[in-house]
């Protein structure tokens, strides 16, 4: 299992330095109008911006802008923002704690109703609480996450009046926010949940449980449910992808000061050393739950490393 | 199925249907997904004729009649500038469904093939697709269609460009995964030995065999380039104003919620049908497809 563990990491590697080139060739190549002049602003003279392209180093040819680019990468630099006029890593730090905490608390959220939304229904097979739940289910699986949170906005801040709006100053500035992101992910885990119970106990070995008496909690618990947690982990990391998507239009309504709202901000100013920040650190982000979902993945399904 | 009768006596069988007609059935049993359909159809073709629908011009303002409630007149309200809601969520649908159909249907293009061959020889080929296939999904989702959207621009072409960039590993990698394990089935050795070309042999072999999953992968992933879609609008990044669009038309909304409404729900609410209906005949679709579910 080490083995599998290592061969993962390993190729994760040149993952990383291939996502990190994209970029930075995407960035050099395929963006419309020059980053020394925009840097510059509208009232520079010619010098000026000559200037600024030589200080980043912009009439160098390409390879050596990259191998630059890679040094300052590894040592932390990740140039400077034009709005904000700092270091990128800085500005990106202080947003991450925000999305950091939204994902987070939306993926606990989401999968811990979202089992036992699955797990009920499952249980309560074809009976009025299944058909109920299911139709919820497929209704907020749908639900855009823009419009969801327009209209929470709308009942619970507007109309009811006892969650804020916009910003982040407070814990309660958080739970319409997550309430967003978690509705989706608890339809998809219910859904999962539901028919991968469904499965399992039909399956044989539960069957063999029920006959060597054992209660029916604890053919669910001991049994059924391990079984059914692979699928769910495999989700649960594949829809962090979509969580990260749905945090950044989250974040645009709720107005909270995470990274989500800075990629935005960065490519409507053309703040070319943010966007390249942003979504650099976003994709190594990615990977590297990816990886861990992977590894997890290894201790929790015994077959893969019998492979 | 009917109960065998007891031996000795002559057994009815039932009537073989082939999978297709079978799953059809299956479907049409299936009150939901039919239901789900009826109103797909209906609003795909609204969209269509979207200018004989509506009396008013989606771009006509009409600023006196400014933000006025859903009224005889106006069925869903009036924005800011007095345009009728209705109309641009009726022309919006246009844009929006085109953006959701044509990148899925480009990136099941680009990507059925690329799978069905990368299965199909394995070795480098496949070890080359698959790694790109995984810079593509190194990605998430949102993040690289709004990157490539900052970087190759907000036309619709580019729009619908990105977002099938996005779903072409989805099917890559199923293709991919059936012609592996297809490809040491006799039809095709027996094909293979006959000297067919390989075209011919994923065509007409390996092909139909993926057509169920691709089915209900399709449908399912057109309610999510539409949602990425109108996404990208709301965020500013998709179409621009003054084309009515429904991401575009929530965002515009936004400002305005607690004294126009209307501006918000009617978009969202259809964006939300739509998704909805496509889930539903997606999962009818899974359903019915699917041979292992007991009928």
């Amino acid at each position: 299992m080490n083995q599998y563990i290592m061969r993962r990491v390993v190729l994760a590697i040149p993952l990383i330095l291939v996502v990190i080139t994209i970029v930075f060739l995407m960035l050099r190549l395929g963006l419309p109008g020059d980053p020394a002049q925009i840097m510059a602003g509208d009232r520079a003279t010619p010098e000026l911006i000559a200037q600024i392209r030589e200080n980043l180093g912009l009439d160098r040819p390409l390879f050596e802008q990259y191998l630059i680019f890679l040094r300052n990468a590894a040592q932390g630099d990740l140039g400077r923002s034009v709005k904000f006029r700092e270091p990128v890593v800085d500005v990106i730090m202080n947003a991450f704690p925000f999305t950091i905490t939204l994902t987070l608390a939306s993926v606990i959220a989401g999968t811990f109703f979202g089992i036992l939304v699955g797990v009920l229904t499952a249980l309560k097979r074809a009976t009025w609480v299944d058909n109920f739940a299911t139709v919820f289910v497929v209704f907020f699986y749908s639900i855009p996450t823009f419009w969801l949170g327009l209209m929470l906005i709308l009942i619970f801040s507007v109309g009811l009046r006892i969650l804020p709006v916009q910003g982040a100053s407070t814990p309660q500035h958080f739970i319409l926010p997550t309430i967003n992101l978690a509705v989706g992910q608890i339809a998809l885990i219910a859904r999962l949940t539901r028919s991968g119970m469904i499965e399992v106990l039909n399956a044989d070995y539960i069957r063999t449980a029920r006959a060597k008496g054992l209660s029916e909690r604890a053919v669910i618990t001991r049994h059924t449910l391990k079984n059914v947690l692979i699928p769910i982990v495999t989700v649960v990391g594949l829809s962090f992808g979509g969580l990260l998507g749905g945090a950044i239009i989250t974040e645009s309504i709720f107005g909270l000061p995470g990274v989500g709202l800075l990629v935005i901000d960065a490519i409507n100013n053309r703040d070319y050393p943010m966007i390249q920040g942003t979504v650099l650190l976003v994709a190594i982000t990615f990977i590297f739950v990816n990886l861990i979902v992977d590894i997890l993945y290894a201790f929790i399904d015994p077959r893969i490393h019998y492979n | 199925m009917k109960e065998p009768k007891p031996t000795g006596q002559v057994v009815e069988l039932e009537q073989h249907r082939g999978l297709y007609t079978q799953s059809i059935h299956e479907f049409r049993q299936n009150r939901g997904a039919v239901i789900s359909l009826i109103v797909l159809v209906v609003i795909i073709f609204s969209s269509i004729f979207a200018s004989y629908l509506t009396p008013y011009d989606p771009l006509q303002r009409d600023t006196p009649a400014r933000l006025m409630g859903p009224s005889i007149q106006h069925l869903m309200g009036t924005d800011t500038l007095g345009r009728d809601i209705m109309s641009r969520v009726l022309h919006g649908g246009k844009i929006s469904l085109q953006i959701g159909f044509l990148s899925i249907f480009t990136s099941a293009l680009v990507g059925i093939p690329l799978g069905l061959l990368s299965g199909y020889f394995g070795g480098i080929v496949d070890n080359i697709t698959m790694r790109v296939m995984d810079v593509i999904l190194a990605f998430p989702g949102l993040v690289l269609i709004i990157w490539l959207v900052a970087i190759l621009g907000s036309s619709m072409i580019m729009l619908i460009l990105a977002i099938a960039f996005f779903f072409i590993p989805t099917y890559a990698r199923l293709t991919r995964g059936i012609s592996l394990s297809l490809r040491e089935i006799e039809y095709v050795l027996a094909a293979q030995s006959v000297g067919a070309s390989t075209a011919r042999i994923l065509i007409l072999h390996i092909l139909p065999n993926a057509l169920a999953p691709i089915i209900v992968i399709t449908t399912l992933s057109i309610s999510g380039a539409i949602i990425t879609g109108a996404s990208l609008s709301f965020l500013g990044l998709g179409v621009s104003p003054p084309t009515p669009e429904w991401g575009s038309m929530l965002s515009d909304g936004r400002g305005y919620l607690r004294n126009a409404w209307w501006m918000a729900f009617f978009p969202g609410i259809t964006i939300t049908l739509v998704v909805l209906a496509a889930n539903i005949i997606g999962d009818g679709l899974r359903d019915a497809l699917d041979p292992k579910v007991r009928k």
